[in-house]
């Protein structure tokens, strides 16, 4: 029987590697895939709470603008990953160490 | 013990499983196509929550969007000459500690606590009353969110434009 737990630690699971990810990985372009990681970890539980509360469809709706705001989100930093691409022609962000070029 | 609860167990592991290659893969390839099973396993759990609107915007957004993004900026930002694609990892010992303190607090929490219980609501299709909702109750922030999606496209082809001053 599947109950609100499993979901839960489904989701606890994602969120800390998404956590490790963010952490650890070096590449910009890994370090965005931690975060949509952490991002959908909190939709899924938004989404599992939506279904197992007395609250309708409050969580369902917050999941799908969380969906809008990571899109919005990996597109810009999509572009600063290109633009420091450009300026220091590496996405090594152990290189990205100075404001001043 | 359904078969539906055999195929949710398998799907949950393979989500988490392909969370774990995405972090901890050698190569970025691999990561990107890892985090293409994670979005499907996603989806395919809210099926199983019963938002079956938002499993189609699940695999719409972001294996349609936001991973051909990413595929996008992997080919985008490697030396041509050097294909290897290897990526390090920094610092890995104490990361894993700390997530996997966050996953030990994370999943105490969600066993340990009382939650509310509520006798379980049948399944049924919740496109409709989606975007009823979003027309009637939650219209402020359906329009702040297509303004701000208009600001991060603007902004992101901004940033990207070929400065000829420069």
């Amino acid at each position: 029987m599947i109950t609100l737990h499993h979901y839960l630690l489904i989701s606890a699971a994602l969120f800390s590697f998404g956590i490790l990810g963010v952490l650890t990985r070096k590449n910009a372009v890994n370090v965005l895939m931690g975060i949509e990681l952490i991002l959908n970890a909190a939709n899924i539980n938004l989404v599992a709470f939506s279904r197992y509360s007395s609250s309708g469809f409050d969580g369902q709706i917050f999941a799908t603008f969380v969906i809008a705001v990571a899109a919005s989100e990996v597109a810009v930093a999509l572009a600063i990953v290109v633009t420091m691409y450009r300026l220091l022609k590496t996405v090594n962000l152990d290189q990205a160490d100075s404001l001043k070029r | 013990m359904h078969v539906s609860d055999i195929i949710f167990v398998i799907v949950g592991f393979v989500t988490v499983g392909s969370a774990a290659v995405v972090v901890l893969s050698r190569s970025l390839i691999y990561s990107a196509f890892a985090l293409l099973f994670t979005f499907f396993g996603v989806a395919i759990i809210y099926v199983f929550l019963g938002a079956d609107f938002l499993a189609a915007a699940q695999v719409l957004i972001y294996v349609g969007g936001i991973l051909v993004l990413l595929l996008f900026g992997v080919m985008l930002t490697h030396r041509l000459y050097n294909l290897n694609l290897r990526t390090e990892t920094f610092q890995i010992i104490p990361g894993i500690l700390i997530s996997f303190a966050v996953f030990v607090s994370l999943s105490l929490v969600a066993t340990h606590t009382q939650w509310h219980r509520v006798p379980e609501k049948p399944l049924m299709p919740t496109t409709d009353t989606i975007g009823t909702l979003f027309m009637t109750e939650y219209l402020l922030p359906f329009e702040i969110a297509s303004i701000l999606l208009l600001t991060a496209l603007i902004g992101a082809a901004m940033l990207v434009r070929r400065r000829t001053d420069v």
